[in-house]
């Protein structure tokens, strides 16, 4: 039989006598969390979750000529509750944010963000709007940013490559979901005469108590 | 020009007791002459007023000139609010305007008013008319108008959700509207954002480019301007520690009330069936035939109200319908707007003329260049300047391009909601594809393709891809629409799922304002290109298909038979384009910065949606004055209550395919 060399397979084990000859060549000897993340990456099921125009290149993204099943992420789940990895793929409103917060805070974890185009990023064309949330992570951890305006399919494959490196290089003995201590929940903002991000509610109160009017009187 | 000597000043109150110190500021204004005119963002003034066309002076001398005066540039205003209706009801069933197409407003600060724009226009074709009426701003900024203007719901019912934008974004009150809430923002949102003395957090200036922007060429974030921090701002003394927070207030109030059956808790579960009414009652509106049932009486049901979306796979996007079931049936629908509001409107507001091209590509972002198309001959009716030939031949090759790769989608994702998942669409996004490839080499883009400008387009086609579109125009396309035809059309499962479904009979789908392929499933034969030509579409030889069942599979065969339509156009333009002259694309030097006079100009094109309106206000600076989209899915969505209720909810998610809405143009 030929020998087909395989460098994860030990030379030790290899050569070990004690070791039958038809499970030579044919165990791997590998760490746990490479073991781990090796699933984990290839079997990623993003949310099918659309905000904007860059929900559009998502689809064309995983429709035939792009194919994401190549990368074992064509899955993709309606639910939250189901989903590894949220693709934020549009202009995050003010509106939308406490929905998109409670998605995040309903994904189990290991869970992951991607932060597709412009306007996910940081608000893109329409940063200056009222309505417009000045970037995704205002609320929620993102693990990978993909400019444009939509990013080309290209490009969205290329954010699930560096993610999948990122998946690479993690331990389970540090990732954070294994830890004991509380869940990691992000309060979700709520709309009052603007949107409220809990987490400042203090600094918000102090800082509209001394606050100029908020309508100004047009200068003639 | 009007030589209107009766009513010098077109604001004169002279019955409009209600309007009238909201009128008062623009009569001496009203009688400087026109020319002085100063630049940036002072509203119009003494601006010359509009010939009447042959209808609306049919409408003055009908209600007499006291209460009809011709407004400034277009149309006519009504002086009486309490007249309005009359008026409506008149222009609608005595000069034959039976469509509302487009309602708006404009806030008007210097003079004191807001004006509301109507475009009333005839579903027989040619142009609509305008008609203007005024309210005072109010002394409270953040309290409604106290005048209010009577709403235009029982006559057109495709008013509905346009004025509850026009309450949500400039607080004017419309009184006897059936649900007066505030639909692009929610309920509680401080101020009214297109009121011009409302600026949004990140405010810098009424028009760009801002002098942050390139300060010896370095940036600073917006946050760092702010004294929040981020983008928000909160009235004097808020305290977020301890506020009333109800976004969706009165969203289901109505559902709750006026309905045969039982009231439902504020959670959307059914509390206790009220005993006098019984239940039996219920069973019998919904006649279920429980009839072999002897305890009959004491059959428990409930309704239940659902929420589909934001976040939902069948809303194309992030719409929310909340609709209530009976069972599986569909008594009621509501829907919530605004998750994907981006305030397209303010930001166009403070763009320059030019600007604005870019962002019509993410209106509705599956047909980008049918978008531009809208805004640019919109401009160019209010400049006065005509694009080149060749450039109109490629305009129309992009427009008609779009509506083929736009109805693919529509079409893949129809079947989605039908229930074949994916396999349809993928057929269809290949298609797409090769089509968006042509786009991507011309322009640079696949999908926002920035390609229009005032004049002309941004590039020509080389050779090669002219070859590109003669390649699909000829061979591609035309076989992959047989097959999809082949595949779809006859399809069992199809039909049964989609043949009357969806019903709207053609003289509602008018009263609704529907356009676009959903109408013309109706049977009523409108389509821009032919009922009000722009471009140079009255060239080309080319059929509007029509259909009669009113229903999903109509709708669905409209674009099938529009599709090779299409095809059609661009075969005759391609053909054509050889005999205008390469490279000339651009009418006149381009420019940076267009100065478009003072003035004001609806333009409308067919979007694959449907009519897409601009209705622009120029004050002679470089910016819009006022920027307003009429955007078809918006408006068609008013009719999806009527449409739905009655289906079961399944079908309630193939109606809303059918209706083929894009949330960028929904919400804006």
């Amino acid at each position: 039989m030929a020998e087909p060399t395989n460098a994860n397979v030990s030379e030790e084990f290899q050569n070990d006598p004690r070791v039958p000859d038809e499970l030579r060549n044919n165990v791997f000897i590998t760490s746990l969390d490479k073991l781990y993340n090796w699933g984990r990456k290839r079997s990623m099921w993003p949310m099918l979750f659309g905000l904007a125009c860059c929900a559009i290149e998502m689809i064309a993204t995983a429709a035939s000529r792009h194919d994401l099943a190549r990368f074992g992420w064509e899955l993709m789940r309606a639910s939250p509750r189901q989903a590894d990895l949220m693709i934020v793929s549009g202009t995050v409103t003010k509106k939308m944010i406490p929905q998109i917060v409670r998605l995040y805070n309903q994904m189990p974890e290991p869970r992951y963000v991607i932060a597709m185009g412009a306007c996910a990023t940081a608000g893109g064309p329409f940063k200056e709007g009222y309505n417009v949330v000045s970037g995704v992570d205002k609320f929620i951890p993102v693990d990978v940013y993909i400019t444009g305006c939509p990013p080309r399919p290209e490009a969205l494959l290329h954010s699930f490559i560096k993610l999948q490196e990122k998946i690479e290089k993690q331990s389970l003995r540090n990732v954070p979901w294994y830890r004991q201590g509380e869940e990691d929940v992000v309060p979700v903002p709520a709309l009052g005469p603007d949107l409220v991000d809990m987490r400042r509610a203090q600094e918000i109160k102090e800082k509209a108590a001394q606050a100029a009017p908020a309508l100004e009187q047009p200068t003639a | 020009m009007a030589e209107e000597t009766t009513n010098p000043t077109p604001a004169e109150p002279a019955t409009a007791a209600k309007a009238a110190p909201a009128a008062k500021p623009t009569s001496p204004a009203a009688a400087k002459p026109a020319a002085a005119k100063p630049a940036g963002h002072a509203a119009p003034k003494g601006p010359p007023l509009a010939t009447l066309t042959p209808e609306l002076a049919q409408l003055q001398q009908h209600f007499g000139e006291s209460i009809i005066t011709p407004a400034p540039y277009v149309g006519v205003l009504v002086n009486d609010l309490s007249k309005l209706r009359d008026v409506m009801t008149y222009v609608r069933d005595q000069l034959g305007f039976d469509m509302l197409a487009n309602v708006t407003a404009v806030d008007y600060i210097k003079e004191g008013y807001l004006q509301v724009v109507y475009h009333p226009q005839r579903s027989k074709g040619g142009q609509p008319i305008t008609i203007k009426v005024r309210v005072p701003r109010g002394s409270d900024p953040v309290a409604p108008t106290e005048v209010a203007v009577p709403s235009l719901t029982p006559i057109y019912a495709g008013a509905e959700f346009q004025e509850r934008e026009i309450y949500d974004m400039y607080g004017v009150r419309f009184e006897g509207h059936p649900d007066l809430r505030r639909i692009l923002t929610w309920e509680g949102f401080y101020g009214w954002p297109l009121r011009k003395d409302w600026h949004e957090p990140y405010y810098e200036g009424d028009t760009k480019p801002f002098d942050s922007r390139w300060p010896g060429g370095h940036h600073e974030l917006a946050e760092e301007r702010v004294p929040w921090g981020d983008n928000v701002n909160y009235p004097p003394g808020f305290d977020p520690l301890n506020f009333n927070s109800d976004p969706d207030a009165g969203l289901y109030d109505s559902m709750l009330s006026g309905v045969p059956n039982a009231p439902i808790g504020p959670n959307g579960h059914a509390q206790q069936a009220p005993q006098p009414q019984g239940v039996g009652a219920a069973v019998s509106v919904y006649d279920r035939n429980y009839n072999t049932l002897a305890d009959e009486e004491e059959l428990q049901t409930d309704q239940i109200i659902v929420n589909m979306g934001p976040q939902h796979p069948s809303t194309h996007g992030v719409l929310r319908m909340v609709v209530k079931l009976d069972g599986e049936t569909v008594t009621d629908l509501k829907l919530a707007l605004g998750y994907l509001h981006r305030n397209h409107e303010k930001i166009g507001e403070r763009n320059t003329w030019l600007h604005n091209i870019p962002y019509t590509d993410r209106l509705d972002y599956i047909c980008g260049l049918a978008n531009e198309l809208g805004y640019v001959i919109t401009v160019e009716k209010m400049m006065g300047i005509k694009p080149t030939e060749r450039a109109e031949y490629l305009r129309v090759i992009m427009a008609e391009l779009t509506r083929i790769e736009s109805h693919f989608w529509a079409i893949g994702f129809l079947l989605n909601d039908l229930g074949a998942f994916y396999t349809p669409a993928l057929y269809f996004i290949t298609e797409r594809d090769l089509i968006l490839d042509l786009f991507e080499s011309v322009t640079g883009s696949r999908l926002m393709c920035n390609y229009m400008r005032f004049g002309g387009v941004s590039r020509d086609f080389t050779e090669d891809q002219l070859a590109h579109a003669r390649e699909l125009a000829f061979d591609r396309i035309p076989r992959k629409i047989d097959e999809l035809e082949q595949l779809l059309t006859e399809n069992e499962i199809i039909k049964a799922r989609t043949i009357g479904v969806g019903y709207l009979p053609a003289e509602r789908s008018i009263n609704y304002s529907l356009t676009g392929p959903c109408l013309r499933a109706a049977g009523v034969p409108y389509d821009i290109r032919r009922a009000d030509p722009y471009s140079i579409y009255d060239r080309f030889d080319f059929e509007i298909p029509v259909f009669y069942g009113a229903d999903v599979y109509d709708r669905y065969r409209v674009r099938v038979a529009e599709m090779r339509q299409s095809l059609r156009i661009v075969q005759q333009a391609l053909n054509q384009i050889d005999q205008t002259k390469p490279g000339d694309i651009q009418a006149g030097k381009k420019a940076y910065n267009h100065r478009v006079p003072a003035g004001e100009a609806y333009g409308r094109v067919e979007t694959p949606k449907g009519e897409l309106g601009f209705y622009l206000v120029s004050d002679g600076g470089q910016n819009p004055y006022r920027y307003h989209v009429r955007s078809s899915s918006f408006i068609n969505l008013n009719a999806l209550k009527e449409m739905t209720v009655g289906h079961k909810v399944a079908d309630a998610v193939v109606i809303l395919g059918s209706l083929d809405i894009v949330l960028g143009e929904v919400d804006r």
